[in-house]
């Protein structure tokens, strides 16, 4: 904002504040932008009028609660970055709200600093949110952290005292596996150890807040590195296809034949192509740039191109470290999207590791992520991931998970492939000895999972019951796995949450599979109201999926009512019933439709019938069609 | 690379992403230095076009030669320029102090053009370090249908992984000029030779910092005749850039109301 002056042609080095609410880092940084001179004129005046329309003394938060709402209760609700200069050195300083709920804010603005501040009211020691704070330090990779010891004045500026609350902070941090860079005792009021050094601790001899800024390293090179160029887009301007992105680290030349995506096709850097610079051979990280390749193949977003000797890791499964930013638990069998620079791939959640507890910094077998929490999960993909494990000070496997709606829920660091050792929890399942080849010869048809999805009332289980007799008659081994049975038995314990309905999916989704590999054909009939579970089952089966969807609108459906239940929705004695106050996500391209609102139930079964019979009885010609 | 290089690329990677993940999508164009060195970012990022409209929200009260240098260049950067009209200010909430009132037009023009073109992504060059409020900004900042700013539930963002409208009537800002300091702007526009209007070089004793509607936007006394002479001039100051635009200064809170309300 405007009310720092700032100069330097070099970059600004992001420095982030954080600690538990209250123990003055907002203080703080008013003091430090006042006792550099970093203020604008008039500043101050203005600072005193606000402070006293609200009958304050000098509130110096109100330099950077800039809102309102931040200023009226006394809170910092979002993060604000505010340049700020030292001698001839830029800074950017971040000023992170403290309060739990704003953990997203927090990441926000401490994601991408160099080096932490984290102030600890030397009274009350480390608090909740002080581990929470360092807890995130550690897995966004911020290692350089100078620890405020804020409030001294209130220990009377005795050095026993101080030591003591040292000792128990660094414990904190040595559990999580940081280290303190210094430890300032400080009075961020006053100023004392601020800018100047205080005279009320002549025991101290360690550096002043701003002599330990100076003293932050500078970011190392990431040229160096081996080259990683994650696709953002192709263009086609004129007559020529540009490939366009950010070098993440090492360089390129031109010339240089590069390997791209998982495909593994390679091509030649033919071109560097810029406007209005002079032209490059080469290009290194940090980079936008786009080239042109040789041959003129055409890469998705989201490909990396690397050298030929240098790839990537390569896994669908890999284990992350979660910190979870919803305000709703995470739970296995929960599928997000994994960003991933500019790839994106649907993952679903297959184990939680473990789970931090928060109090002690301990890691606990879980069962889910609670709010705002951390931990170590697996997410598992169709396809494999192409990554560099997350390393502090890169920007290798830096995932972010989103939901199905795009909404960013949280970050994943990249630790691993998980194919391997996955721990105590190692699952080796057996493989039969039977094949699919000889099950198929024995029945007569191959195993497959017909999916029938539909709205509450459409008909899926008349349809599904009605086409396994018909089936069964004419000697297909069959059988139908149904919403209602299942929730009697297997899926009682769940309930009608999304994340509960989404686990419901993925059981029925795993029991389908294994009678499909015992060479049945079966027939789902689940409501399965959103795409992404429906993706999931998809996932879970793998080949032999087919979507079926049974289609009557709502009207016909309500106008039924089999079970009453719709009425009971209208009434408000449900909650979140599809089609009343629940979503339902049509499937955009099924493999069947079968519209049940007008026609003869006869008729629907006989088109059932047909596909069904059509796909699994056939042999290899059935499944052209992809 | 040097800090201007890498403010650029960053800015590039931004606008990128927008043309990407955005359509329909377009950029603000107010006619002023930070708006053309964002035109001119446009085209370092799509090989020498602007594969975008740009929206000129014309409030009718420009300064003369913001006009002529609109008509010059839309010609000269081949872009595709949209306009769009703003409201009378009778129509604007009576309770905002006079200037204020005054900017909310523009808020309600662009509000139109939003509607009218269906914009999902609107590309606007504000800064963190001109005032508080927009300090807290993202750099892809959703609006919700009201095209409200929800301060207080502002999605997370890091890891360069922005946020993409998730509702109907939403639309996303895209603050691609977000990290860059008023002296990085001018540095920039010295190394690349961006054009600009002459009001903000000084004659008789005084020069515009930053240009808003002729009515509301007062000149700064200052000598810095040129390029150096500005950044030797910002090198030193200890005022705030938008010290001219009456509407930050009326009371505390109108610029926040401004932009609650969809203000840039």
């Amino acid at each position: 904002m405007s009310d720092t002056i700032s100069s330097s042609q070099d970059a600004a080095t992001p420095i982030v504040i954080v600690g538990h609410v209250d123990h003055g880092k907002s203080t703080l940084i008013g003091r430090l932008l006042h006792d550099t001179d970093n203020l604008q004129d008039g500043k101050v005046a203005q600072i005193i009028e606000s402070s006293k329309k609200r009958g304050l003394k000098i509130e110096w938060s109100f330099l950077l609660d800039s809102l309102q709402i931040e200023r009226d209760q006394g809170v910092t609700v979002d993060s604000t970055r505010i340049p700020f200069r030292l001698d001839t050195r830029e800074y950017v300083i971040v000023d992170a709200p403290g309060h739990r709920q704003f953990l997203r804010n927090m990441i926000t603005g401490a994601a991408d600093a160099e080096a932490a501040v984290l102030v600890v009211d030397a009274v009350e020691g480390a608090r909740e949110q002080t581990r929470r704070h360092a807890m995130l330090l550690h897995l966004i990779g911020i290692r350089h952290v100078i620890v405020l010891l804020n409030k001294v004045d209130l220990l009377d500026f005795d050095q026993a005292k101080v030591e003591a609350v040292e000792v128990s902070v660094n414990e904190l941090l040595g559990k999580l596996g940081l280290e303190a860079a210094y430890f300032v005792p400080a009075s961020a009021r006053d100023g004392d150890n601020i800018a100047s050094r205080s005279e009320r601790m002549p025991w101290y001899s360690g550096p002043t807040l701003t002599e330990a800024l100076a003293r932050v390293p500078t970011p190392a090179s990431r040229s160096e590195l081996a080259l990683r160029f994650p696709v953002q887009d192709v263009y086609r301007f004129g007559d020529k296809r540009y490939v366009a992105g950010r070098i993440e680290r090492g360089r390129v030349r031109v010339g240089d034949t590069v390997v791209i995506g998982t495909q593994k096709t390679p091509a030649r850097i033919a071109s560097i192509e810029s406007w209005h610079t002079a032209p490059h051979v080469s290009a290194s990280a940090g980079q936008s740039i786009a080239v042109t390749l040789e041959p003129d193949v055409i890469p998705d977003r989201g490909d990396l191109l690397h050298h030929v000797d240098t790839p990537p890791a390569q896994a669908s499964r890999v284990r992350t470290r979660l910190f979870w930013l919803r305000q709703e638990p995470l739970r296995v069998g929960e599928s997000f999207r994994l960003r991933l620079a500019t790839a994106e791939h649907a993952v679903t959640v297959t184990s939680i590791e473990s789970v931090v507890n928060l109090d002690d910094l301990t890691m606990h077998p879980g069962t889910e992520v609670p709010p705002e929490g951390f931990a170590e999960i697996t997410l598992s993909a169709a396809e494999n991931i192409q990554f560099d494990a997350f390393a502090p000070g890169t920007p290798d496997g830096r995932g972010v998970l989103v939901d199905l709606q795009q909404r960013i829920v949280g970050g994943a660091p990249l630790i691993g492939p998980a194919d391997i050792a996955v721990g105590e929890k190692s699952i080796h399942p057996s493989a039969s000895v039977v094949t699919t080849q000889d099950r198929q010869r024995v029945k007569g048809h191959k195993g497959q999972v017909f999916w029938l999805t539909g709205l509450s009332g459409s008909g899926k289980s008349t349809l599904a019951r009605a086409a396994e007799n018909a089936l069964f008659s004419a000697g297909v081994d069959v059988s139908v796995l149904d919403g209602d049975t299942l929730r009697a038995g297997l899926c009682k314990d769940l309930g009608f949450t999304e994340a509960d309905r989404t686990e419901n999916v993925r059981r029925a989704a795993e029991v389908a599979r294994i009678l499909r590999d015992a060479g049945q054909v079966v027939l789902v009939a689940l409501i399965s109201p959103l795409r992404s579970d429906r993706e999931l089952a998809r996932q879970i089966i793998g080949d032999g999926f087919e979507e079926v969807f049974v289609d009557a609108d709502l009207d016909t459906c309500e106008q039924r009512d089999p079970k009453g239940l719709y009425a009971a929705a209208r009434a408000g004695k449900i909650n979140g019933f599809t089609g009343i106050d629940a979503p339902y996500e049509a499937p955009q391209a099924p493999a069947l439709r079968v519209a049940t609102g007008d026609g003869s139930v006869e008729s629907a079964v006989a088109q059932l019938v047909s596909f069904v019979e059509g796909s699994v009885r056939a042999g290899s010609n059935a499944r052209a069609r992809s | 690379m040097d800090h201007l290089d890498q403010l650029e690329a960053q800015s590039v990677f931004i606008l990128r992403e927008a043309y990407r993940k955005l359509k329909p999508l377009a950029m603000l164009w107010s006619l002023g230095k930070d708006s053309n060195v964002m035109v001119w970012l446009a085209k370092k990022a799509f090989l020498g076009r602007v594969p975008f409209p740009v929206m000129h929200v014309d409030t009718g009260k420009k300064f003369p030669e913001m006009y002529q240098f609109r008509d010059e260049y839309t010609k000269k950067w081949e872009l595709d320029l949209l306009l769009g009209d703003c409201p009378p200010v009778e129509e604007m909430d009576p309770s905002l102090p006079p200037a204020a009132r005054s900017a909310a037009r523009k808020t309600a023009g662009l509000a139109a053009m939003i509607e009218k073109h269906k914009l999902q992504g609107v590309i606007a060059g504000i800064r963190r370090d001109e005032q508080g409020t927009r300090a807290k900004e993202r750099v892809f900042s959703p609006r919700g249908a009201s095209h409200k700013w929800d301060i207080r539930n502002q999605p997370p963002e890091f890891w360069d992984q922005y946020a993409t409208p998730h509702e109907d009537g939403m639309h996303i800002r895209v603050h691609p000029l977000l990290s860059w300091r008023e002296i990085d702007i001018w540095r920039y526009i010295e190394r690349e030779g961006i054009p600009l209007v002459d009001l903000y070089f000084a004659k008789n004793g005084k020069r515009y910092r930053s240009l808003g509607d002729a009515d509301i936007t007062s000149p700064v006394e200052s000598n810095a005749a040129t390029l150096a002479e500005v950044i030797a001039e910002l090198e030193t100051t200890k005022t705030s850039e938008r010290s001219g635009r009456a509407m930050d200064h009326e009371s505390e809170d109108a610029f926040e109301r401004l932009r609650v309300a969809g203000y840039l």
